[in-house]
């Protein structure tokens, strides 16, 4: 049985007076522990959506949650509010995706980081802050004494992120949800906390979801990817594979979209065409249909049933044939 | 080399965080609204602490009073020892002035206080709790609101048989509650859908801690600022009160709005004993004003450099 095990997990959201909007559709996936499990897509594909379901972070009114999140054999969805907060922060470690923001700006980053330590583990404050130091020595924070002290205005963005894992680290949780932890720092940090998050996991045999829409960072930490795509995931595979032979015409499109640098001067980027805001229902058909390159007539009809095939699962009626190149390109 | 380098590196760190505070104090000490405002503020706390030893008289003593014909005794004009003359009951005019920033002192300060506590419970409640307890605050707040400050200032203190300092002080207070709880409420509400208390939340920590290690700290500026500026209304109201008889009865302790009072009868004759008082009150909530509007603008993220 594996860590975390999702199974068919829908989050529907209900305003009064409009059509209820399904941002996660039945979505199944497994992390076992020291796995690296990448949850893939655009901006509004549901990636973020499902991970605060698994954390149990969604508001309560005008949310319905369904499917189960079962971690070491208990249902997270079913635990009451108070056990919830047990296991957050103990069991289950969240990383955001703005390390500015995600720190209280009023309050030294020492006490940020003692405050998890003295709720889950019953430390006392001084000896909170001797954990605090060697956790902040663990991902790389230079002087950690000075900085225990500082506030995180204080702070660079690498320094705030790699405090952030610290905190989220600090009671050694079997999983950790990363919520696009690169997005809001610089290339070069960025290798530099991957590198970080990769090496504690690896030593902490901690279970790493990561929610990205960046391929790089999938390419370079993932073991097993899934892709969403309007809240359905649309083609799961181990990384290698994924990369070498791309079926989903979505994740074609995705991996053909990024700039290569050897590409000759003057070469046009290749776009995916069109927005999300042009998807359709998934009762109705496939969501991708309407800016697929390879739709076909069936794709508008029928939706498509998720077809395990190779270690792979796919959810197309007309995947593109491996050694497709990049889809015709589009001026910009 | 190195060591010059890292000397370097050790600088930039040093400086790199210009805390809002202080970027806000950087402004304030060029801003002469308020120098003006921080200098007249600094007079008057001063006049008041030290209104004892200032005063050339006791504020209570009357001057020499005329016993055989009661008639004669008019109100004393200037004179020597008597720089401003005398009141109504002939007590020394400048001294009942300096004593009576005392009075005034006191009103102002625990008044805001009183109302900033109130206003804290108030907005952390509606705030934090949200739903149905947020509604009912502020609905409660929304009435209060509605009635002119003045007068439900006034119907408090009427309500009292026997009023004192302590009615006034808890008239204003009422009054100023709905201010800051409406106040605090809403930058409570912007903190609760903030990143870091997600984050916190993500965390597990408790609701508790939630509000108030996380939420509350974070929501106090604009309180903060607005309780200076509430300093200038609580001054003013409880001038007002005393002014339409509803302070303390006892006039042997002046007080400013009082004495603004008692000599509307001498009004036409001797408009300086209406004068200096009113003057002290009005540049003293100016003072007030000076500093709070200043201060708010210095804060306001949005004006920083």
């Amino acid at each position: 049985m594996a860590l975390l095990e999702v199974r068919d997990l829908s989050v529907v959201f209900q305003r009064k007076g409009e059509e209820p909007f399904r941002a996660v559709d039945g979505v199944s996936f497994d992390v076992e522990p020291g796995q690296t499990v990448g949850l893939v897509g655009e901006s509004g594909c549901g990636k973020s959506v499902t991970s605060l379901a698994i954390m149990g972070l969604l508001p309560k009114r005008g949310v319905t949650i369904t499917g189960s999140v079962s971690y070491d054999g208990t249902d997270l969805l079913k635990l009451s509010d108070k056990e919830m907060r047990d296991r957050r922060g103990r069991d289950l470690g969240m990383v955001f995706q703005d390390p500015l923001s995600s720190l209280n700006p009023v309050v030294p980053i020492g006490l940020q980081v003692t405050e998890v330590l003295e709720r889950h583990r019953g430390m006392a404050r001084k000896e909170a802050m001797v954990e605090a130091k060697t956790l902040l020595d663990k991902v790389g924070i230079p002087d950690p004494n000075r900085r225990l002290k500082e506030y995180p205005h204080q702070l660079s963005g690498g320094m705030r992120q790699r405090a952030l894992i610290a905190i989220a680290l600090a009671c050694r949780p079997k999983l950790l949800i990363a919520d696009e932890p690169t997005t809001a720092l610089d290339v070069t940090i960025q290798a530099q906390i991957l590198t970080l998050m990769k090496e504690l996991v690896h030593d902490l045999g901690t279970a790493l979801v990561m929610i990205t829409h960046d391929l790089g960072v999938v390419a370079g930490l993932c073991d097993e990817v899934n892709v969403l795509y309007g809240g359905k995931v649309v083609e799961k595979a181990m990384r290698h594979k994924l990369f070498a032979e791309p079926r989903h015409p979505y994740t074609h499109g995705l991996l053909a979209s990024i700039p290569r640098l050897d590409a000759p001067r003057g070469e046009k980027l290749t776009p995916i065409k069109g927005s999300v805001a042009d998807n359709i229902p998934w009762s109705q058909g496939c969501a991708f249909a309407p800016r697929c390159p390879n739709a076909l007539d069936v794709c508008t009809r029928e939706t498509p049933a998720e077809e395990a095939q190779l270690g792979r699962l796919l959810r197309c009626h007309n995947p593109v044939v491996p050694g497709t190149p990049a889809a015709e390109e589009v001026s910009v | 080399m190195v060591l010059g380098l890292s000397a370097k590196k050790e600088k930039i760190d040093a400086t790199a965080g210009v805390s809002l505070a202080a970027s806000a104090w950087k402004r304030l000490r060029r801003s002469p609204v308020f120098l003006t405002g921080a200098v007249i503020i600094g007079l008057f706390i001063l006049v008041s602490l030290l209104a004892p030893w200032l005063a050339p008289h006791n504020p209570a003593d009357p001057m020499l009073i005329d016993q055989v014909v009661k008639a004669r005794n008019e109100i004393p004009p200037s004179q020597p020892g008597h720089p401003l003359g005398g009141d109504l009951q002939g007590r020394d005019f400048l001294s009942r002035v300096l004593v009576g920033s005392q009075q005034t002192l006191i009103v102002g300060v625990v008044a805001t206080l009183f109302g900033l506590t109130g206003g804290l419970i108030l907005g952390t409640l509606a705030g934090a709790l949200g739903g149905w307890v947020d509604s009912l605050v502020m609905r409660v707040v929304d009435v209060m609101l509605s009635l002119p400050s003045l007068l439900l200032a006034f119907s408090i203190a009427a309500m009292f048989s026997r009023p004192s300092q302590f009615t006034v002080i808890l008239a204003v207070s009422i009054v100023q509650i709905p201010v800051f709880a409406r106040l605090l409420r809403g930058s409570m509400l912007a903190q609760r859908h903030s990143d870091h208390v997600l984050a916190a939340t993500a965390l597990g920590v408790k609701k508790g801690a939630i509000v108030f290690r996380h939420m509350l700290p974070n929501s106090l500026g604009p309180v903060i600022v607005q309780s200076t500026l509430v300093l200038a209304t609580a001054i003013i109201e409880a001038a007002a009160l005393s002014f339409l008889g509803l302070g303390n009865p006892d006039d042997r302790t002046p007080e400013w709005g009082q004495m603004l009072g008692d000599v509307q009868k001498v009004f036409d004759t001797h408009p300086h004993l209406a004068a200096w008082p009113a003057i002290c009150i009005i540049i003293v909530a100016l003072g007030f004003t000076l500093m709070g509007e200043t201060l708010r603008e210095a804060l306001d993220p949005k004006n920083r450099r």
